[in-house]
């Protein structure tokens, strides 16, 4: 049972970060600090797990361990609708608009891009996966420049406003939008228990899924719009962080070492939460807010990234 | 009994598989012989449902493949396909236990693990069976994967070039376990194989394909012959008979 110890260890780990970071010199307005950062732990708890579990099934499905969703261009939407906004109606629509609209908004584009993306894969039978990902990629570099074109035009100190949201940071969470994205990624990840068995069987690649049994075509849909809605959750919740779970999802391989998906949904959103929340910590007791979370983790895990590749090549 | 009704497959403006039809019988080893491009993974493909048919059905026990639940087809026919690469940290016992699925869904019960131990006996996996498949060598591995089809226990296991990439000795070993499979066990085994030799000593029929046409069909001793083969390959083959098993000459 060493698979449980070390799932224990990290459920102490995690617990012990949120315990730190809402602690740590709390001062003496404990009651005005605390519940802002209680607020803040939560969404951190909230969208580290989700981009763990979503990291983790695109894994699955891709049968490939250095993708993650960014790559269908999801974070690119996000920037683009964020950019939309300001170009049409003024950066004052950002902060005076009612949060929840913009978070609807956000979310309700990035999953019928999603949804439009896998009919055109899935209306022919027979489709590669990584033919989407082509097409993902080549839309995602779309929206991107699309993007910077609207940006180039805009106002500077309206830009300023949508740099703001450029970058994934924790020093400004909706909260405003907190009880919808939890509503919304507990739905989802109630409907993700039914295809959990499936996970397995998936990693073994789509013949041997198919021979087993598995409706291929059904579950990978299904779980493709599982990953653009817990996507579009942490993305508008926080901005474009997916690169987090690249990192966290490897790290719980490296240390499982399992093919268990019942293990490894709890073992990645559990190092993501301590990622996250012992780097939050970090940014705000350490480098006094000199600089964002997002940075540190970029630079972590593109350094993991060039080791993984490396890694790869050499077998 | 597999029966292919008049099933077309194409890439593209290629037919790859042209308007075959065939009966497989029960219990009986069927290789599907021919050149390289002629269409025989294709074929293997289409009848276990990871490709479907532009025309034509394919029916096993008279059921129609297209419209049978896949869990159900999971319970009746096995496949496996040539090439099985595998970045996953898997012991061969996990691997095999993957054949249960269509029974427990994940959980294995009691009995799975029996037909687990059986299908590793079967294939003589017992000393490595907590082995990790990056352990192994290429014959270890394949012997696995067909371990795993085994625990399946499904009626027909159909088996893409089950010899790729082995020595002689695992071979036979392979093609020993499989005649075993199909004379002890009453399996129903269809193989696609590039060795005719293999193709002609172990098998009870061959079906020759080329171009996608079935080019000739019928037991060893009807398909194993120089008109035949110079039919189907284009070369000329001298047919020595030694030990009663009809062994082709192709070297010229």
């Amino acid at each position: 049972m060493r698979e449980k110890s070390k799932l224990i260890l990290l459920v102490i780990l995690a617990a012990a970060s949120i315990a730190g970071y809402l602690f740590i010199e709390l001062g003496p307005n404990w009651d005005y600090a605390l519940p802002r950062r209680a607020e803040k732990i939560a969404a951190i708890v909230l969208t580290g797990s989700v981009i763990a579990i979503a990291t983790l099934l695109f894994q699955t499905v891709t049968n490939n361990r250095i993708l993650t969703p960014s790559i269908i261009g999801l974070d690119s939407l996000y920037m683009l609708v964020q950019t939309t906004l300001v170009f049409f109606l003024g950066s004052t629509s950002l902060t005076v608009m009612n949060k929840q609209v913009n978070f609807a908004i956000s979310v309700g584009f990035m999953v019928l891009f999603a949804l439009v993306l896998y009919r055109l894969l899935f209306r022919r039978e027979g489709q590669n996966i990584y033919f989407l990902l082509l097409l993902g990629l080549i839309f995602g570099t779309f929206f991107g420049s699309f993007t910077s074109f609207m940006q180039v035009l805009i106002d500077p100190n309206e830009f300023q406003i949508i740099q703001d949201r450029m970058f994934a940071s924790f020093n400004n969470i909706q909260t405003e939008v907190f009880m919808m994205a939890i509503a919304l990624t507990g739905a989802t990840l109630l409907y993700l228990m039914k295809f959990v068995k499936y996970l397995d069987v998936l990693s073994l690649g789509k013949d041997t899924a198919i021979n087993l049994g598995v409706d291929y075509d059904y579950t990978v849909k299904r779980l493709l719009v599982i990953i653009a809605i817990l996507i579009s959750v942490a993305t508008a919740l926080v901005g474009p962080i997916t690169f987090l779970g690249l990192l966290v999802v490897n790290v719980a391989y490296e240390m499982f070492k399992t093919y268990k998906h019942s293990t490894l949904i709890f073992a990645s959103a559990l190092v993501s939460v301590v990622a996250l929340a012992g780097g939050q910590m970090l940014v705000e007791h350490v480098f006094t807010f000199s600089t964002q979370l997002s940075v540190i983790i970029n630079f972590i895990g593109g350094i993991y990234f060039i080791y993984l590749l490396l890694k790869e090549s050499k077998k | 009994m597999v029966e292919v009704h008049s099933v077309s497959k194409s890439y593209g403006l290629k037919a790859v598989v042209d308007d075959v039809s065939v009966n497989i019988e029960k219990g009986k080893i069927t290789s599907f012989i021919g050149p390289n491009g002629a269409g025989k993974s294709t074929l293997l493909s289409i009848i276990s449902r990871l490709m479907s048919a532009d025309s034509g059905e394919v029916l096993i026990d008279g059921q129609k493949v297209k419209e049978t639940k896949s869990r159900d087809l999971a319970k009746k026919i096995a496949i496996l396909k040539q090439s099985n690469h595998l970045s996953l940290r898997l012991s061969v016992r996990d691997l095999v236990s993957f054949g249960r699925f269509p029974y427990s869904q994940g959980k294995l019960t009691k009995e799975d693990h029996v037909y687990i131990d059986e299908a590793i006996r079967y294939m003589e996996l017992e000393d490595m069976q907590d082995k990790y498949l990056d352990q192994l060598s290429g014959g270890q591995k394949q012997r696995a994967f067909i371990a795993m089809t085994i625990a399946q226990d499904t009626e027909y296991i159909l088996l893409d070039e089950p010899l790729n990439n082995l020595d002689m000795k695992h071979s036979v070993q392979i093609m020993k376990v499989l005649r075993r499979l199909a004379d002890e066990l009453g399996k129903t085994v269809l193989i696609v194989i590039h060795d005719i030799n293999f193709a002609s000593v172990y098998s009870d029929y061959i079906v020759a394909l080329k171009d996608g046409k079935i080019e000739a069909q019928g037991t060893v001793n009807e398909i194993i012959t120089s008109l035949t083969l110079k039919q189907i390959y284009g070369m000329d083959m001298s047919i020595q008979e030694i030990n009663n098993q009809k062994i082709c000459v192709y070297f010229s």
